[in-house]
């Protein structure tokens, strides 16, 4: 899904949907539709046209990308059903190696002619730009797997559940907001289905089928005579799962102070949670501003983990390629070749994993058919690794690829994407319960709120769903406009506490953007509840 | 498939609403070329290019609405697509809010937004520009990354109440990051256009490269409260959040910082200090925009802020019938007047302040009062006795767009501007607040 796009949808930061201008996503298709998939044996031959064009123009490398890319939007306000739509973007992306140089071309007429044509256009674009290339392309050995294939290890595929399902879940799901004090609600459910055909001059042939699936609200509570308004956004993860990410199960819910989710959600329990805390925020007291001892649920700390982890362990950002969009990075190579740059405490230790089962970012091979896997980011606090591809490998003396490549669509060159990157659970025996005990003056946080960091993941500041406070040991009640300022080392050093792994769950981004022109892709950030000891808190009331 | 005339476009249109069984039909039609070079430490990186055309049909039955969308131009897929469109529609639940399509509408001349030279542009132009660029940026031993982007288009409209409308248009942007060589200086330009004529990718790298080389060995500062001067750039990432803000149906909903206590707007209020006057004009000469909006409405000049009150909002068809208020659509630009001072000017009268000359990573903090987090990037300056005296290491701020308008001390002359957030193009002023709020620092450079 395209960010812009899927921002203009969700009407992100704006508590509201917008209706939805459905045919930016591709082009709409009947459901049924959706339900076929396009032969293997045809790919193969039309992946080999491509391969044998750019080889014979003069590629040393070449690969292919043969997209369908579907989604299905359920969007609804209140009564009313906003937008059905199935939509489907179907294309064929070639990306070369000539002359030392990266060319890509992209069509979406997915003949063998306009394919040869295009893998041609490719090597065309590789040798006009290497006139301006500085150093030419390294590409890290990577052997060929042959024919394999993967799919997401889904039960039910959210595109075989009818419609009318959903619209009846979501209108139940705005009926119980609006009987439980809300005065608007929004909800919308996405269904993401990828099923990419990749194949290069490695001698790789990789089907895959990838399934995302992330249902949301956000109630809105307005009290007509101060004018105050307070909004809740739903506790729910988008995850790598199909339809029975929406069947609840006892065994998924982490009972609290708040409900929250694991590997299942009940989004109709939640929103009637949500209908009273947004009610209940109305009148909740203003946060003190000062040091605190902060308690994070994963549910807010995904989001921490993704800005000031993710980000500035992307090696793409640490060697400038970035450096005029989302910007670099403050874990530049001397850090990491010291081997003892301290980014946290001994209980920080922060993996990068693409086969987690679940997870947004859960595939077989990337999209430059490299095998995934799992390693090591943050090892005891150290720094130890960053998220490489294959042109990247060599300069942090890699042998191969980390595998966590990525294109947003068939018509978009794929780049170093964030793999899945999360929190390792504390390995002694702590709840949550038993961490909010030792806290004297701290706040608890749940739910992902307005966030925003600078270029060099130095300097950020987070705000969250729901906030209590914590007086010696006790959850004593809410606050408003908390938001939390710190540096990232900082941050990460003072985590002295990680939950163990019977609370750990996964948050994540549908939508992470990078690169210009700016590509879309979905990642998930695992954590146990961590507590970070005396964090700059400031008060975000004004009055205009 | 090229770019089509307005005749071609009328036909093609005009041929497929022919096979229109349904009570109501609408069909928009769009196509593109467009291109882009990407590149960073001082090399190319990447580049690609697209064309696309894709006719989107809607038909209605009653309150019943389908769309079909197609990208082939055959007799046969203009039927099917069609017939697709009231097939959905036919399967579709009841919209309440669903209005009858428009009828012809009276638009106003054409807008300058179609530029040949634009059009033209293909591989070799954009090289060039960027081959430019990498030279001014090597010689002075500095390191650039940049992005440059360029299309032509149209879009057309028809429906089955006699409406027709057609646009075309070109786009140039061109952005840049240089950095000193030892990483402790950064400098930015961002640039937009209708004609790739008045680009000149060599002149806005020489900018930032100046900004580069100025804003090495910056100095901590204090956060706090400070007077400072936002470079058009920086002014562009706040205001577009009160632009955004400005929809009547979320003002009368009680939920945006337009809603007042009592289920009021602030329509007809003094928002902002009265020197402040924003309106939108699609035969803007610096910033052309459609004349007709997607729903087939026409854009016309509006004032938004006259002397600092709010004099409209914008609103669907729907919510302006269901109100009673004019029924504006969503501008295709903003202009905010400005005063006769440069920057310069503006610095020299400036006793004690900070020089912004950019904003980044803006996020709604509080939406009730639009407050904004974000942080200074690629140059911020200390300014005493009305001159530059020293670099300063970067700031993160929380503030509002409407308290800093009501804490507006001079405007400087208003440009042509593109916002790094939204890629939107705007004309803005140069802006002198007091007591804008910064309140923490960052290393980052």
């Amino acid at each position: 899904m395209k960010r812009k796009d899927f921002l203009y949808l969700s009407g992100m930061g704006m508590g509201a949907l917008l209706l939805p201008d459905l045919s930016a996503f591709g082009t709409p298709i009947d459901p049924l539709q959706a339900l076929d998939g396009v032969d293997v044996k045809i790919k193969k031959e039309l992946a080999d046209v491509a391969l044998n064009a750019a080889k014979s123009k003069g590629a040393t490398y070449a690969d292919i990308r043969i997209g369908r890319y579907l989604n299905q939007f359920v969007a609804t306000r209140e009564k009313r059903v906003q937008g059905v739509a199935n939509t489907e973007s179907y294309g064929v992306g070639i990306r070369v190696l000539a002359n030392g140089c990266w060319g890509f071309a992209a069509t979406n007429n997915v003949t063998k002619d306009a394919i040869a044509k295009a893998a041609e256009q490719a090597v065309a674009v590789a040798k006009a730009n290497s006139k301006i290339q500085g150093e030419p392309v390294q590409l890290a050995p990577q052997k060929g797997y042959g024919e394999v294939s993967w799919k997401t290890p889904i039960e039910i595929n959210a595109f075989e559940v009818p419609v009318k399902e959903k619209v009846d879940l979501l209108l139940n799901v705005n009926d119980i907001a609006m009987q439980n004090g809300a005065n608007f609600v929004n909800s919308v459910i996405f269904a993401v289905n990828e099923q990419k055909y990749f194949a290069s001059t490695d001698g790789s042939y990789i089907d895959q089928d990838v399934h995302r699936i992330y249902p949301n609200f956000n109630v809105t509570r307005i009290d007509r005579a101060s004018g105050q308004f307070k909004t809740r956004n739903s506790l729910s993860s988008p995850m790598g799962k199909g339809y029975e990410y929406m069947h609840a199960r006892p065994e998924d819910k982490v009972s609290g102070i708040v409900t929250r989710y694991k590997g299942r959600y009940d989004m109709l329990e939640d929103v009637k949670e949500a209908a009273r805390v947004a009610s209940e925020k109305i009148k909740a007291k203003s946060v003190e501003p000062g040091k605190y001892d902060l308690v994070l649920d994963p549910s807010h700390l995904w989001l921490t983990i993704h800005e000031s982890v993710g980000h500035p362990t992307e090696l793409d950002r640490v060697l400038g390629y970035e450096a005029n969009y989302a910007g670099t990075s403050f874990l530049t190579l001397d850090k990491w070749e010291s081997k003892k740059f301290k980014f946290g405490s001994d209980k920080v230790n922060i993996v990068a994993d693409k086969t987690q089962v679940g997870s947004l970012g859960a595939v077989g091979y990337d999209d430059e058919g490299v095998k995934c896997k799992k390693w090591d980011l943050i090892k005891d606090g150290i720094l130890v690794s960053y998220q490489a591809i294959r042109d990247q490998a060599h300069i942090i003396g890699l042998t191969e690829s980390n595998g966590c490549c990525y294109s947003q669509g068939w018509d978009d060159v794929q780049f170093q994407r964030m793999p899945n990157v999360s929190l390792q659970p504390g390995k002694e025996k702590l709840s949550v319960d038993d961490m909010i005990k030792n806290v004297e003056k701290g706040i608890y946080i749940i739910g992902d709120g307005s966030f925003s960091i600078d270029q060099q993941r130095y300097n950020f500041q987070f705000g969250g769903q729901i906030f209590y406070e914590i007086k010696e040991g006790k959850i004593v009640g809410m606050l408003n406009d908390v938001a939390y300022q710190a540096n990232t080392q900082e941050f990460w050093n003072s985590c002295n506490a990680v939950c163990d792994e019977s609370d750990y769950r996964l948050g994540g981004s549908f939508n992470d953007g990078k690169g210009q022109p700016s590509q879309s892709s979905a990642v998930s950030h695992g954590s146990s509840t961590a507590r970070f000891n005396g964090v700059n808190v400031i008060n975000t009331a004004r009055k205009i | 498939m090229p770019i089509l005339t307005q005749e071609q476009a009328k036909a093609l249109l005009t041929k497929t609403l022919s096979y229109s069984k349904a009570e109501q039909c609408e069909i928009n039609l769009s196509g593109a070329d467009s291109g882009n070079i990407r590149y960073a430490r001082n090399s190319v990186s990447t580049s690609g290019g697209t064309s696309t055309n894709s006719l989107v049909v809607t038909s209605a039955f009653g309150k019943k609405s389908g769309t079909a969308t197609i990208n082939e131009f055959d007799d046969a897929s203009l039927e099917k697509v069609v017939r697709r469109s009231e097939e959905l529609a036919k399967l579709a639940p009841e919209n309440p809010e669903f209005m009858p399509f428009l009828g012809p509408q009276k638009y106003g001349p054409e807008s300058p937004t179609f530029s040949e030279s634009t059009a033209k542009m293909g591989a070799k132009e954009r090289a060039d520009a960027v081959q430019a660029s990498l030279e001014q940026a090597k010689a002075n031993k500095l390191t650039a990354a940049g992005f440059l982007s360029n299309s032509a288009g149209i879009s057309a409209l028809m429906n089955s109440k006699g409406l027709f409308a057609y646009n075309k248009y070109t786009n140039v942007a061109f952005n840049i990051t240089v950095k000193t060589e030892d990483g402790k200086g950064s400098g930015y330009a961002t640039k937009g256009y209708n004609d790739f004529t008045k680009l000149n990718a060599e002149a806005a790298t020489a900018i930032a490269a100046k900004k580069a080389l100025s804003s090495v060995a910056a100095r901590a500062v204090e956060p706090g409260k400070y007077t400072v001067i936002l470079e058009p750039t920086a002014v562009a990432v706040m205001l577009e959040n009160l632009f955004f803000d400005m929809d009547a149906r979320r003002a009368d909903e009680g939920r945006s910082s337009m809603s007042k206590p009592g289920g009021k707007t602030k329509m007809g209020e003094q928002l902002l200090d009265e020197r402040v006057n924003i309106y939108s004009d699609p035969w803007h000469p610096e910033l052309p925009t459609a004349v007709w909006s997607g729903d087939g409405r026409p854009q016309e000049k509006v004032n938004w802020i006259e002397k600092g009150i709010v004099k409209n909002l914008y609103a669907s068809r729907y919510w302006a019938q269901k109100t009673g208020i004019k029924s504006i659509p969503t501008p295709g630009g903003a202009i905010m007047q400005g005063g006769t001072k440069s920057l310069e000017e503006l610095i020299k009268g400036t006793e004690k302040g900070i020089l912004v000359t950019r904003l980044w990573y803006i996020r709604p903090v509080d939406p009730q009062t639009l407050l904004l987090t974000g942080l200074t990037r690629d140059g911020t300056f200390y300014i005493e006795n009305g001159e530059i005296k020293f670099p300063v290491k970067n700031f993160r701020f929380n503030e509002s767009p409407i308290i800093m308008l009501n804490n507006l001390e001079e405007l400087g002359k208003s440009e042509r501007t593109v916002s790094a957030e939204s890629n939107i193009n705007y004309i803005l002023p140069p802006l002198k607040i007091r007591d804008f709020t910064f309140t923490s620092l960052s290393d980052a450079i």
